[in-house]
């Protein structure tokens, strides 16, 4: 079933990055980690629909918000990062997805692993854990390009700064902060046991990213000691449309 | 629902591209999991034919390469919506697997390393519809597509094409898999665009 999201705000992460908000008056609700589809419709009546990770806490607004990642030679995401404004009407289907969700009864130690634009449905499991006042233990661990490629950076430094039990640690890729103490590069396993709950505790995992960045996050977990059925994965191809 | 998007002309495909509903081509080969990739080595690797109960057939590694194999093109589609035209593959056909296997079974549990499941009439197995399939494109298939060997399913959406497959266990009864049991679509034909539980 088809539904009418209207825009409502808009909001750009980075340079290539936007969150868009969108005011849906029948969403039947979604758990944090579920993706939409998000259809868009030529004059012609041709549609193209691509499907994005849900970036907002489930909530009682009918709100939905999406943060998009511009791919150069994307159909849908130029469109949803650079034409779409605040009154604009798109279609939406969903929510989709039934597997990698945190929901809220859940207790157990959480590690996030985020690679890119795979921060946003880890942000929306982070949210729901604010707003549903769980006391699950959170630790995030982000690898990015660089400083300035850091989606949802203010609400990631209260909550690390603020709140010590959503514990956030960065991997920068190819360039870091200035006086940063790690050198540039991918996840490792020093960074696996600095930066992840040790798997003594029993954490379960979210990995989501580019599939190169997954299996290699996956692998360090498991050479940690990290029980596979713990470990639950979302991968983007080289498409980088979302699954 | 009648509204258009403001400026939005699309990427169509050339004419003589004929995609299900709803799809895009692409050229890349996207990797979607739900968990961490197995790694299965071939001296431990087996594949099995059970009903249930009882063990019917069962290989290893080495006698199942000494099975008869196909090489074929076909078209996959993926219910993310990416389709990929004219892959190439090596692997011995279903048929093949099926052949001494006396049952009145109507369904089948496609079961993976992994514990991925993924359910399938008989009928949709046999006929030249499926394979195991253990070369991609000239090479071994890698372990993020699903090497050693994966089910090839390809008038099915992809996640019909179990990765990582031990087993097929046959059934009297539908049973939903993984997918099918978390809003995906229990029979999953992308030209009727049978994406989730509640498309037709």
């Amino acid at each position: 079933m088809w539904r009418v999201g209207t825009v409502v705000a808009l909001h750009d992460e980075t340079a290539t990055a936007r969150t868009m908000t969108l005011e849906v008056p029948d969403w039947p609700g979604h758990l944090a980690g579920q993706h939409v589809d998000v259809r868009l419709t030529a004059s012609d009546g041709y549609s193209a629909v691509r499907s994005y990770s849900i970036a907002s806490a489930p909530n009682s607004e009918g709100r939905v918000e999406v943060t998009v990642e511009r791919l150069p030679n994307g159909e849908v995401s130029p469109y949803l990062t650079q034409e779409v404004a605040v009154g604009d009407r798109l279609g939406l289907r969903g929510p989709v997805g039934g597997w990698f969700v945190w929901r809220t009864q859940q207790t157990e130690p959480i590690q996030l692993i985020a690679g890119g634009s795979g921060v946003v449905p880890l942000m929306a499991m982070i949210r729901s854990r604010v707003s549903a006042g769980s006391t699950a233990p959170f630790r995030l661990l982000y690898s990015v390009r660089e400083p300035g490629a850091v989606f949802y950076r203010d609400e990631l430094h209260a909550l690390s700064a603020h709140d010590h039990s959503v514990g956030v640690s960065y991997a920068y890729t190819r360039t870091a902060p200035k006086d940063w103490p790690r050198p540039p590069g991918r996840i490792d396993a020093t960074l696996i046991a600095t930066g992840a709950w040790p798997s003594n505790l029993g954490p379960t995992s979210y990995v989501c990213g580019p599939t190169s960045f997954v299996e290699n996050a996956t692998d360090l977990l498991i050479a940690a000691g990290h029980g596979r059925k713990n470990i639950r994965t979302e991968r983007f191809g080289a498409t980088g449309e979302r699954k | 629902m009648g509204i258009t998007s403001r400026g939005f002309s699309g990427r169509r495909s050339a004419a003589d591209v004929k995609l299900p509903p709803g799809q895009y081509l692409t050229t890349d080969f996207p990797v979607l999991s739900a968990g961490p990739t197995p790694h299965v080595p071939l001296d431990r690797w087996e594949f099995v034919i059970d009903d249930g109960t009882n063990v019917l057939r069962k290989w290893d590694w080495k006698s199942f390469r000494g099975l008869p194999t196909e090489t074929f093109r076909v078209d996959v589609h993926c219910v993310t919506r990416w389709s990929k035209l004219g892959t190439s593959w090596e692997g011995v056909s279903l048929d093949t697997i099926l052949a001494d296997v006396k049952t009145d079974a109507s369904h089948t549990m496609a079961r993976s390393y992994g514990d991925y499941t993924t359910n399938l009439p008989l009928k949709d197995l046999t006929n030249k519809q499926a394979w195991i399939a253990f070369r991609f494109d000239g090479e071994d298939l890698a372990p993020e597509h699903g090497g050693p060997a994966r089910l090839l399913v390809p008038h099915l959406y992809f996640w019909k094409s179990a990765k990582w497959v031990r087993g097929i266990t046959l059934m009297h009864h539908d049973k939903p898999g993984f997918w099918e049991s978390l809003g995906y679509h229990n029979y999953g034909d992308p030209w009727r665009e049978q994406r989730y539980s509640g498309d037709e």
